[in-house]
């Protein structure tokens, strides 16, 4: 396939990850929305490593943005334990102390 | 006799200290008066007995001069730029000589002068000299004394000046200073009089004060024509204008306005209301104020402005000058108060001797000459009085005294001598006055005079003779018969040793001040008295330079020969003499009989002429006639200038004051809506803004990152299609 | 609310033939390869944004990290696939898992209008961009007879996370990293005492 279909695909997926994190009325569907986006990221990078060569430098890459996905995870999971448990709710909404 | 000589450098410095000694006590007095032992009175009587003094050694250079014919027997006249002193009272702006601006001020002493400031210094030291007794006990004793001596101060000025303003502003002084004299009992709670006494004071000041304002406006329009105000100045420029124009009209308009000045402070006929009411003042305060000094003052203003004098105007002046004499004679024939018979005596004194100035030539020297006699015998009649007030325990009337002439003698014998000088008996000063008085009058008639003159010529003796009657009056009830009222009677005392000391040596001048017949043995007055010699006349009256140096006077004997004058006053002088002689004599017998020997009743002779007597008695009326006129018409005008006040001019203010307020009210909506409403509107602005930019805060994640992205797309939208 | 699930699931079947065709008819069977991996992914990411319970939301990731994984594969890139699937598919997913099932059930309103209106939003967008940019953007690309063999570099990965001069440095900092968010995950999630009581608070707990 030409590089430019991994390319459509990944845009899907990122543009999908974005209707997660925005139109969900649930702090879980933001951690998907991350990952998807995350994973978009990755698609691309590894897509350009391949057609642009010999190189290794996407593919090192991408196994960071994987580490540091699973980090990410981790600590976002606790955090959001810790925001239901302030708040009492799921809905991302009623976490509106920063409103003016 | 190196010293009776005149040097005008150290003699003019002298001069200069005259009136500046006592005005030095003055300032002295009234900031320590107080502090001073005896409240400062010997003080000011050692100031005034320096004064007099110096005056007198001047008046004695001034015989000397005439006496040793050291200027060929000629007048003894200077003026202080002979030793350089003149000043420049206005700064000069141009450098032209005669410039209006170019206004300076010296001293003028001449033979007038120096008779008059020896009378001043005497009568003003031994006024001072018989307050120290009389006024004892007074509570602004301290004051009083102050002020008599600036008043002096004011006199000396005035009989310095050698210009017409300065002497006018000497002239107000001597009138505040007349005032506050008049008024002192005013300010003494405990007088019974403090009304009147503020009542004649205010009376005082205004009408003399009407007079200072035609006198003003006088020599103000000679001063428009001539540019001057020196009396040399005036002399020059109204004889060289008259030589070669004539009198005009505006000269005699401006000559009865100077004169206007001489019948308010001399009191003559109309404006003689003042002098008897100023009687409420102390007695000190009369014999110096109205025997000697103020009243003078305006004669000698007469004689200074001389000159100027139109023959009409000398008409007028004539004329008043007689009416005075015999009006105020026939009143002081009814008045039983003793200061009141002075007062009135003065005023008719004072009208004799305008009358005489009038008449001109011999009778402008016979009128300055009785001026002189006059102050000394009158201040020793009005210090007698008050010796005599002060002996009853402060008793005016006298139809209640009698018989005091043995529990008062030197009292006695002084008014005594006093009384025979005013009433004309030859060896006193008052004749050889009086006696030139009537006969310049006479001399006048045959020369061509006017009907004044003719007026004058039976007024004036008819007046003497009157005069005669009222002062033996007064003599007769006072010291002769038996005592009226037991009780002031037996309380009457002799004064103490500063009056009487005062009272003797004002009599012997009294008696000898005229003529000195011990010297000369002219008992009569057929040689000119030392007075006329000083003034540089020695029979030849058409020849008055030594009053008038330089100067052909154009109102007097013109066109007359100097023989046939002479001639004339010869005569005259001795009808002049038997007249005078015959109506005294007269006078005197009459007193005689109604008063001592009690062969009429004056009681039953005012019976049969009631209403005359009544009208004589009020005075006239002439006090009341003012009253409803002049008075009345000048509170009317001042009503209206009050509501004028009241309502144009504060009006004004007031309108001013509420537009004002109006324009604030303005202003104030102006600063509430249209400022405050500039500010409100940022607020509100700010508010506006703030909330349209918070709905972007709403603290949801969610919303935020769907603004993010939004906002990157649009940016990647805007990046691609640029 | 119209039921929208029909139609959705049949829009996602034709999405997913309309792929697997877009890939035979580009690559032949490979292609066909590719149109699989991208309908799982894609299938996977609509799956999830679409359902309602959260559960069935995080299986449907799970398609999503197989199907990238399968995309990394065909990319040559073995080894990013097979780290792929280890750590997405076996740690994040069942960490996300864990994560739904500690929170309580959705109970709230499900609107699926935004979604919808959000996905035709921004799929709009980024569609627009994408073919913007595509034609417009010349593709850091090597010509098709350039491209280099596809074989396992599995060893030259292996060499390069401990070679001085590559990235040595990025892979210790990487492993503290995870240590580092391993303990401060376990920090933050720690409970406290509050967390016994009956009751959540509902307002607002603890300071501005």
């Amino acid at each position: 396939m030409a590089l430019g279909a991994y390319v459509a695909v990944s845009a899907a997926l990122f543009a999908l990850g974005l209707v997660a994190i925005a139109a969900r009325r649930n702090i879980l569907y933001v951690l998907f929305g991350i990952e998807m986006i995350l994973n978009a990221a990755n698609i691309n990078f590894v897509a350009f490593n391949r057609f642009n060569g010999d190189g290794m430098d996407g593919r090192m890459f991408a196994i960071f943005v994987i580490i540091l996905a699973a980090a990410e995870a981790a600590v976002a999971l606790a955090i959001v334990l810790n925001v239901y448990h302030l708040f009492g709710s799921t809905k991302p909404s009623d976490a509106d102390l920063l409103r003016e | 006799m190196e010293f009776l000589h005149f040097h005008p450098e150290t003699d003019f410095k002298l001069l200069l200290a005259v009136p500046l000694l006592p005005l030095a006590g003055y300032i002295i007095q009234i900031f320590f008066g107080r502090f001073l032992p005896r409240k400062g009175d010997w003080l000011l009587t050692l100031g005034m007995f320096a004064t007099m003094c110096i005056t007198l050694l001047m008046l004695a250079k001034a015989i000397y001069h005439a006496n040793s014919g050291d200027g060929h027997g000629g007048a003894f006249w200077h003026h202080s730029s002979e030793a350089g002193m003149t000043w420049s009272w206005l700064f000069q702006v141009s450098e032209q000589p005669f410039s209006p601006l170019n206004l300076t001020v010296g001293i003028l002493y001449d033979g007038l002068g120096a008779a008059m400031l020896a009378v001043v210094g005497v009568v003003s030291f031994f006024v001072h000299l018989f307050s120290m007794g009389y006024m004892k006990g007074d509570h602004r004793y301290h004051i009083f004394f102050a002020n008599i001596s600036l008043f002096t101060v004011a006199m000396l000025g005035l009989v310095l000046s050698d210009n017409i303003l300065f002497l006018f502003v000497f002239w107000e002084v001597m009138g505040l200073m007349s005032y506050l004299l008049i008024g002192h009992f005013s300010h003494d709670p405990k007088s019974p009089r403090i009304t009147h006494a503020a009542a004649a004071c205010k009376k005082a000041f205004l009408t003399t004060r009407i007079g200072d304002c035609c006198l003003f406006i006088g020599f103000m329009m000679f001063y428009l024509h001539y540019q001057t105000f020196s009396f040399e100045g005036l002399w020059q420029a109204t004889t060289q204008d008259v030589m070669q124009n004539g009198w005009q009209s505006w000269h005699n308009t401006a000559g009865l306005f100077l004169f206007g000045g001489t019948v308010g402070k001399s009191a003559q006929f109309p404006l003689h209301i003042w002098l008897p009411d100023a009687m409420e003042g102390p007695t000190p305060v009369s014999a110096m104020i109205h025997a000697a000094t103020m009243v003078a003052a305006g004669v000698f203003l007469l004689g200074r402005l001389y000159p100027v004098l139109s023959p009409d105007v000398l008409v007028v002046v004539t004329g008043v000058g007689a009416l005075t004499a015999i009006f105020a004679a026939t009143i002081g024939m009814t008045v039983f108060d003793i200061k009141g018979v002075l007062a009135y005596s003065t005023i008719s004194q004072l009208g004799f001797m305008v009358a005489a100035i009038g008449t001109g030539g011999l009778g402008l020297v016979a009128g300055l000459f009785h001026m002189v006699t006059h102050a000394f015998f009158k201040a020793c009649l009005f210090l007698s009085a008050g010796s005599v007030i002060h002996g009853c325990h402060h008793e005016q009337d006298m139809r209640k005294m009698g018989g005091l002439r043995k529990k008062m003698p030197v009292t006695f014998v002084c008014m005594l001598v006093c009384t025979l000088a005013i009433a004309g008996i030859p060896l006193f000063s008052g004749f050889y006055s009086k006696d030139k008085i009537v006969q310049s009058a006479l001399m006048t008639n045959e020369l061509g005079g006017s009907w004044a003159s003719a007026f004058a010529g039976i007024a004036l003796p008819l007046a003497a003779s009157i005069t005669a009657f009222y002062m033996f009056r007064l003599i007769f009830m006072t010291f002769f018969g038996k005592p009226k009222d037991e009780h002031v009677h037996d309380h009457a005392h002799e004064s103490p040793l500063p009056m009487t000391i005062a009272l003797s040596c004002l009599a012997f001048l009294g008696m000898v001040g005229g003529q000195f017949w011990l010297a000369n043995g002219d008992v009569m007055g057929s040689h000119p008295t030392w007075f006329e010699g000083i003034l540089g006349i020695h029979h030849d009256y058409t020849d008055l330079s030594g009053l008038y140096p330089g100067v052909e006077l154009q109102n007097t004997y013109v066109g007359l020969e100097a023989g046939h004058v002479e001639e004339v006053a010869h005569h005259a002088h001795s009808s002049a003499v038997v007249m005078s002689l015959i109506v005294a004599v007269l006078g005197i017998l009459l007193a005689t009989i109604t008063y001592w020997r009690k062969i009429i009743d004056p009681a039953k002779f005012t019976a049969t002429i009631a209403p005359i007597y009544r009208l004589v008695l009020n005075k006239y009326w002439i006090d009341e006639f003012a009253n409803k006129t002049v008075i009345r018409l000048t509170v009317v005008l001042a009503k209206v200038l009050k509501a004028f006040d009241e309502y144009v001019v504060d009006g004004i203010v007031l309108t001013v004051g509420r537009i004002n307020k109006a324009l604030g009210f303005i202003h104030a909506w102006f600063d509430k809506t249209v400022v405050d409403g500039l500010v409100n509107l940022v607020g509100g602005l700010s508010n506006t803004f703030g909330a349209a930019l918070r709905l972007f805060q709403t603290g949801r994640i969610q919303q935020y990152v769907s603004f993010a992205v939004g906002g990157g797309l649009l940016t990647a939208a805007w990046l691609i299609l640029s | 609310m119209p039921d929208l699930q029909k139609p959705f699931y049949a829009g996602l079947v034709l999405l997913v033939i309309a792929l697997h065709g877009w890939g035979l008819s580009a690559a032949g069977v490979g292609g066909m390869a590719f149109g699989l991996c991208a309908s799982l992914v894609i299938g996977g990411a609509l799956m999830c944004i679409w359902e309602r319970s959260v559960v069935r939301s995080a299986f449907s990731l799970m398609a999503t990290f197989s199907g990238c994984a399968g995309l990394f594969i065909l990319l040559g890139a073995d080894f990013v696939g097979m780290a792929q699937i280890l750590i997405y598919v076996g740690g994040i997913l069942a960490l996300l898992l864990f994560g739904v099932m500690l929170s309580p059930p959705d109970m709230g309103e499900r609107k699926l209008v935004r979604v919808g209106g959000g996905m035709l939003v921004i799929g709009a967008g980024v569609a627009w961009v994408g073919a913007k940019v595509a034609s417009t953007v010349k593709w850091a690309q090597l010509p098709a007879e350039e491209l280099p063999e596809m074989e396992s570099r599995a060893h030259d990965i292996g060499i390069a996370f401990i070679a001085p001069d590559q990235y040595v440095v990025p892979f210790e900092l990487a492993a503290v990293l995870l240590t580092v968010a391993l303990v401060a995950a376990v920090y933050i999630a720690r409970r406290r005492m509050s967390d016994y009581t009956p009751e959540p608070d509902h307002g607002r707990v603890g300071g501005n």
